[in-house]
This record gives C-alpha cells, structure tokens and sequence, in this order.
C-alpha cells in the first residue's frame, strides 16, 4: 500500500477534521478488537462510514455508502465461470499480481532545536509481501546530548482487510533511557475519508503495563512538489512507569508541520516546526527533571524512500 | 505550444525529455549490443517493410536513444518499432522467432484469428521461446486490415518489443487509396518498467504531477464560490479517489513516439495535393491512450481493429491502448499539416508532419486543458441526479452550436428512454481489491469519453462505428457471462470481480456457442478489454450489433455489451490492454472447450 496521498481537501476545516479524527481514533482502536480474529467486517464498515462525517451533505454519504465498503448482497452473483475446468499448468508462468513487492520508507530523518535541547531524531517503516499479508517494520527514535534518549522498533504482520485498511499484530521493542520494555502490540493503519493517513496502535505488556499509540498525518499540496504535512501523535499508557519516565494517563501528545520539496517522489528535504507537550504524572516526571512540559522544536531533515 | 520557441534555462532538460531527440531511435557502433542495420536500409521514422509468407524475426536487445541517454530496448530485428509486416490474406505464414535476450520472450500477434498454440501468450499458447531458441509461428491468415505484434512477456512490450502488422484483402481494397502509411504510437520510457511497477505499488500516483492543490482550491473558491469549491472536492475526497486519475504513468517518465520517432524528430508522411492518404494509426503503447487530430484535415474512419466499417468522418478521435484505426485524408493545399497525438492526461503528445517534401512542418497546437473526472465517470447513469458535484451531470444538455447532436440525442434517450440495466455484483467484489462499485452504469456508446465532451470538435464515438457486413454470427447470444472490471488505485490493484488472475479460474466458453459478454467498469479509468483469438462484437444499449473489434474499451463507470462466437477451441488470454493493470492482475485465462 502506499503511503502518500496528495489530494488537498478542505483547508479551512482541517482543525475541525483533525479534532474529529483523534476523537474518533480510541473508538477505531476500540472497534477494531482482537485484529486476527476481526475478519474483514468492522474496519470496513469503519471505512465506509467515517466517523467525520458530520460535514458530509446526506446525498452525498449515500451514494457514497453505496458505492463502496459494505457487505456483498444475498443476491449477489458467482465469480466462477469455470464450470470446473482447470487453469492451465501454467497458471503461475505469468505473475499477473502474484508478484511480492517491498519499501523502505525513511519519513522523518531530522535534526531539530529546541528549547531545552538538539538532536537528531528518526521515523521510518519498511514492507514486503503481497497485496494481502506483508512484514510490517516501524521505527523510530531520538537521540540529544550526544545519547540515545529514546527509541522502538516494531514489527508486525501487516494484514489488508478492507479496500482502505489493514490490520496489524506484533510486538515493540523499546529501547533507550530506561529500561528496555517489552510489548505485544495490535493496531489498525489505513486511509480515512479526506485523505488521512490514520494508525492506531494497542500495547500489552508484562507486569501489566497497557500502552497505545495514536497518529495521523496529512498532505497539503501548495504546488505538485511543494507539499506541507502536518502530523499529530498521542501516546497513552495505562500504567506509570517510573523508571522510563512514564505517568499513565495521556503521556504526550506532538503536532508537526513539516515542509518538503519533492526533488524526486523519492527525496524530500524539509523543514518544519514540532510542538510536543507532556501531561500528568509524565509532566510531573519532566519537571522533576527540570525540563519544560511544553517545548517548540524547529526541525530539518530529509524523506527518503525506496 | 511551440516546442520550438526557446524556453528558459531551467526548462530545457525537461523539454528534451518531452520533445525528445530529433534524430533518435536504434544507436549503433556501441560494441556491446548488436549492430543495427535498420538505419543503413530506410530513413528514421520509415519502417523497414517485409512481406511475403516466410519470415525470420530476431528478437534481441538493442542500444536506443530517443531522451539523450542511451538505453536498451527489446527490438525485433534492431528497429523500434520492429518491421512492418505486410501479408496476403488467404497465405499461410511461417515466422521464425529467434530469442538473442537472455530471458524468455514470445511474440503475439494482436488481433489475428488463429490456432491457439500460435498466439504467442507463455503458460497458455507455448511455454515461451527460451533464450537462444527459435519458435515457429505458422497459420493460415483468414482476415485483412490494420494489426499489430508485440511480446507477451514480462514488460518487454513497454520496453520496445513491438510492430505493425498490414494484411492486404485477398480481393481489392474496399476503400483505394493513393498512399498508405502506418502511424503506430508508442510510449517510451528510459526507465525499466519493472521499477515503473514497483514504484505503482508504492505510491500509486507517482507519475501524476496535475493533482489538485492548495492554490487551485482558492482559485476555484474565488471563480465559483466556497461552496461550489468545497462540494466539488466533497465526493473525491470522502471516497479517496483522484479526480485526476487519467492515466498511471505520465509524460514525466515518457517520450511519445510516432513510428518510432520522438516530437522533435517530427516523423513526416509525403503526398501530393489532392492525393488520397490511408494512415493506419496503431496504439502500441503499454499505457497511454492517445486523442489523435490533423489540424485542417478532416479524418474519415474507414476501419476499426482491422475490421472496414461505414465511412465517418471526424476531426478527432480517441485511441486506446491496442486499438487501430484506418483514416483516410485528403490534403488538397500544398502545405504541411500537423499530426498531433495528446495523451488522455495531457502530459505529452505524440506528433508527425503530412507534407509535400521534408522539412516542412506546420503549428502544433497547444495541448487541451486536462479535465478532473466528470460525475458520470465516478457514478455512471446516477450523476443525473447530480448531487451538487460541481460538474455538469451531463455533457451536451446545452446546444452549443457544435456538431454533435447526435450526443446531446443519445444522453437524452440513455436518460429517458433506455431503462437502466440492472448490474449484478459478484461476492468477491466486496474485498481489500475493489475501491468502489457502480450501481447504475451508464450504457450509451455515444460518450467520447473525459477531455473530449463539447470540445467544439466532432469526435468519434464507438455509438458512430457499424461494421460493414454486420456480425460474422447472426445467432443471438444464447448466454451472458458478466464481468466487473474493478480495482483498488490506492494500492494498485487490479481485478475482474475482484479476483486476481493468480486467485482466478479459468472463464469457460463452450465450443461453438455464442454468448454475451457483460462488463461493467466498476473503476474510474478506462480500461481496454482484449479477447484473443475470437471477436468482441459490440452491441448498442439495446443489444444490437455495432462494431466487430478485438479490443474494448470501457469507460469508467460504463456498461457495454459485446458477443462471442466461441469457435476457437484452446487456452486464451483475456485482459486490460494497460501492461501494469494487466500485470497487477487484470487478466482471465479463457478455455473454450
């Protein structure tokens, strides 16, 4: 699946669609419930019905409804017409959609300034496979003050369930400041109405620590290669975890603005603007380490893909 | 446009991508690859011509330069295109293919009624000639008219593996003429086409560089108001789909050619004033539909796939991919006169010159705006309803003066008159691979299709093409076998019903049965729908026959109706005539038995 977009939709109303859109993530991820046993109806049906539709007119939602997503009708037709005839031996000489295919997407490699601190930081993913199973692979991390403050990798089987949507299980790795921790992790990642590009992630791990991951992101086409992408990321944990720093409750959440040239599809310089803000028990963590809870960060980097 | 005014600077490595090189084409003396003698024998752009009924036809690759970078191309006998083969029909043809690559490769005759062990498809007519293997093709030519060859093999046809194909009429030509020259169109590419694949499966607008932006937005909010240009995007973008999704792959990765010529080379066809021309045009492009005019000249249709049909004369017309169509002009003026191919997307163009001598070349027009999709291309008969989409429901309600009121007829009676054909989805549409369904397509014939609506010229329709003869059988189609033509464009997916070839069974035709073929295009592109080995006869909405061809192009959310007399026992191949929708898996094997 790919992972850009370029269709600007409505700038004025994108504050109120992003709103919409992180309200309506808990409810996906809750939806979405145990991804390898979910079969292919609840995130279609959350595909064919998008939680921000409350700007869309009523003809419109309708024959939209109609014309994607949704459940075969009882009377539909045989996609057979092999009266039992067998495909030739050499069905699989031609590849005619067989053939695996791969990326390397390297979203955000970057260098940023902040008030309390510079660094560099990183967000990648990778995928192979076919159009219906693929190896999912996500990182990302940052490092400051000359060591790595933080970091995890994940690794998922990447499973398309419905026409915008896959689901996703596998584990995470943490790593940096800390403690290593450990998780199972299950999500959903697809494409929403108006083109946003939505993952949303559940973690499990031992001693009982639960996590999850919300992110969105956008892009605005100012010219065919001048695109801004803003993106949000919320992260949760249902159980602090002192030794890395964690409160539970809503731990943090990060808007980025990031402005890119495309001198090549493939190989994007930015630069952009990163507002991060810690909260609850994890802010009082922050303090404690006299750091500010709230922190604007000018970024420059490159996207890179394969 | 003019490509020969001088641009700035910065443009000018784009325009000599766009325009290519005037003197492109085979590069010999390069040591590496195979001398090339094409050159010595004719000029560039002038096929070498063979005919007769035995051939030898070397299959290997060959040094090209059309952009300014030397690459590799797949050639038959070291010419792009490979040689205009000209047969006689009645003959029985022997044709020796010698494989020189170092991969398998095949050669298919497109169009050509024959046994199916000589069609040329790997996994269904042969297991492909191996490399340093010869295979000989040999049959008996039942037809004349306008064809082509090009391989069956991986992406060797978008990497230059293909040629026209003449067949002379056993008796005299229906329509004689004084010249006759062959306008094949094809689509270049210096990059390998498996990448092009590759990078369609990553991003799958990649080469789409006319995609709605933040500033058309404001400038659409200022000509037609916030709300004309909220609602206009309103649909579009609830359903993830691109109003501008004309075309995969576009002129950034491509160099039109005309008989093997790039814009700039300027292939020229000489003739005398007051000479009747038959031009042959051929589309051999892996992924380009072409909207072809002669400025000046009016085109008189003469043929369809190969197939001579009633005169109709046209200023315009669109190509799809592996159609053919035979024009006749009439230049009177002692003056030059532009052939200009644009693409659907408006990304490039193809071009040649008609003119008394070389040298000479006349304007080339400025290419047509590009259009986003129209409603009836995203909902078929039920954009009538026009749910505040912004466009037109309809094109042709407003009487413009212009010369098609036959269209303005046929929407008219599509709307009122002919009931809605009742479309019946398979289970295995509601699947990851399908991005929508169309409930109520639309049936008339009489749509030029997106980028050609009320352009103020007369543009052939498939509603304007009758076969001279009617059908080769008047049996009515004793069954209907219906089809969806569907897909999923943000992932690249491509399907009939939703099923993969690789997930598919074979499509069974009974021996000597004639059955109606349905296909409804459940996507917002055109897709060119390539039987081999038998006719698709197309009908009108009412189930009448129309034109006899051997590719089909279906318009996004469009129902069309052909028969086929299944008289050809075998394995055949059956599928998109666009090489990446047929490689991502818009392909059927059908078994008549």
């Amino acid at each position: 699946m790919s992972t850009n977009h370029r269709i600007t939709s409505l700038p004025l109303r994108r504050p109120l669609l992003l709103a919409a859109l992180l309200l309506a993530l808990p409810l996906a991820a809750a939806a979405q419930g145990a991804p390898a046993a979910s079969g292919s109806t609840t995130p279609m049906d959350m595909g064919a019905v998008p939680p921000m539709d409350h700007g869309a007119g009523a003809m419109a939602g309708m024959a939209m409804g109609t014309m994607q997503g949704g459940r075969a009708p009882v009377d539909a037709r045989s996609g057979d017409y092999s009266d039992g005839i067998a495909p030739s031996p050499a069905h699989g000489l031609p590849l005619h959609g067989s053939a695996p295919a791969g990326m390397l997407l390297i979203d955000q490699l970057e260098a940023f300034h902040g008030r309390d601190a510079n660094g560099q930081s990183w967000e990648a993913e990778g995928w192979y496979g076919n159009d219906s199973d693929k190896l999912w692979l996500r990182s990302e991390g940052e490092r400051s003050r000359g060591k790595l403050e933080g970091g995890n990798v994940e690794a998922f089987w990447n499973r398309n369930v419905a026409t915008f949507w896959s689901t996703q299980l596998g584990v995470r790795h943490d790593f940096g400041a800390g403690p290593a921790r450990n998780w199972a992790a299950f999500g959903v990642q697809g494409l929403a109405p108006y083109w946003f590009e939505v993952e949303a992630t559940a973690y499990v791990g031992p001693a009982g620590r639960t996590a999850a991951r919300l992110r969105a992101d956008y892009e605005l086409l100012f010219t065919q290669r001048l695109i801004l992408q803003p993106e949000v990321e919320v992260n949760l944990y249902g159980k602090a975890d002192p030794a890395r720093g964690i409160g539970s409750g809503v731990s943090d959440a990060a808007l980025g603005l990031r402005l890119r040239y495309e001198i090549r599809r493939e190989f994007a310089p930015y630069i952009g603007v990163v507002w991060t803000r810690r909260f609850g028990a994890t802010a009082d963590f922050v303090r404690a380490d006299h750091q500010a809870v709230f922190d604007r960060q000018w970024v420059a980097g490159l996207r890179i893909w394969f | 446009m003019n490509p020969f005014s001088p641009l700035p600077a910065v443009d000018l490595s784009r325009r000599r991508f766009v325009q290519g090189l005037a003197l492109g084409g085979a590069v010999a003396g390069l040591g590496l690859l195979r001398p090339v003698n094409a050159w010595a024998l004719t000029s560039p752009g002038q096929p070498t011509v063979l005919s007769g009924t035995d051939f030898a036809l070397d299959i290997a690759e060959t040094a090209v330069n059309f952009t300014g970078a030397v690459r590799p191309a797949t050639t038959v006998n070291g010419s792009v295109p490979g040689p205009l083969l000209r047969w006689k029909q009645g003959t029985t043809v022997n044709l020796r293919v010698t494989n020189r690559l170092r991969v398998p490769t095949s050669i298919h005759w497109h169009g050509i009624i024959l046994p199916f062990q000589m069609d040329g498809v790997p996994g269904f007519s042969f297991d492909g000639i191996a490399p340093g293997e010869s295979f000989l093709y040999r049959f008996q030519v039942r037809q004349s008219g306008t064809y082509w060859y090009h391989s069956h093999s991986g992406f060797q046809e978008q990497n230059a593996l293909y040629g026209p194909l003449v067949i002379e009429p056993a008796g005299p030509e229906r329509y004689p003429t004084d010249r006759d020259y062959v306008v094949m169109l094809n689509d270049w590419t210096d990059e390998d086409p498996e990448r092009i694949y590759a990078k369609l499966k990553k991003q799958s607008d990649y080469y789409n560089f006319a995609q709605p932006t933040v500033p058309d937005f404001f400038r659409d909010v200022r000509a037609k108001g916030l709300g004309q240009a909220l609602a206009m995007r309103k649909m579009w973008n609830e359903m993830r789909m691109n109003p501008t999704d004309l075309g995969d792959v576009s002129g950034h990765t491509y160099t039109y050619l005309m008989n093997g010529t790039a814009p700039a080379g300027n292939w020229t066809g000489i003739f005398r004033p007051g000479e009747k021309i038959r031009l042959r045009f051929i589309n051999g492009s892996s992924s380009t539909i072409f909207d072809v005019r002669i400025p000046g000249l009016k085109m008189t249709v003469i043929a369809a796939d190969g197939q001579d049909v009633q005169p109709v004369p046209v200023d315009e017309f669109r190509i799809s991919a592996a159609e053919t169509y035979d024009v006749i002009v009439e230049p009177q003026d002692e003056r030059a006169y532009t052939v200009f191919a644009q693409t659907i997307d408006r990304s490039g163009y193809a071009r040649g010159t008609l003119a008394p001598r070389q040298g000479m070349q006349a304007e080339v027009p400025a290419m047509d705006q590009r259009l986003w999709l129209d409603m009836q291309d995203m909902m078929g008969a039920m954009s009538h309803a026009d749910q505040g989409g912004g466009h037109a429901a309809m094109p042709g309600m407003e009487h413009g003066g212009m010369d098609h009121a036959h269209m303005d007829h046929g929407a008219m009676a599509s709307m009122a008159g002919t009931p809605a054909p009742v479309v019946h989805h398979a289970r295995t549409e509601y699947g990851p691979g399908v991005d929508m369904h169309v409930d109520m397509p639309r049936s008339n014939l009489d749509d030029p299709g997106i980028g050609l609506r009320d352009n103020g010229r007369r543009v052939l329709t498939y509603a304007d093409l009758h076969t001279i003869g009617g059908p080769i059988d008047a049996r009515e189609p004793d069954r209907e076998i219906e089809l969806h033509l569907t897909g999923n464009m943000e992932r690249f997916m491509w399907s009939f019903d939703g099923i993969k070839y690789s997930d598919a069974k074979p499509i069974h035709f009974n021996t000597g049965e004639r059955l109606r073929i349905v296909l409804v295009n459940d996507t917002m592109m055109n897709h060119p729908i390539h039987l081999h080995g038998m006719w698709s006869e197309l009908e009108n909405p009412h189930g009448q026959f129309q034109v006899r061809k051997h590719t089909i192009n279906v318009q996004p959310a469009q129902r069309i109706t052909y028969a086929v007399t299944a008289d050809a026992p075998g394995r055949w191949a059956y599928h998109c005539h666009l090489l990446y929708h047929m490689e991502a898996g818009m392909f059927r094997e059908v078994v008549v038995a």
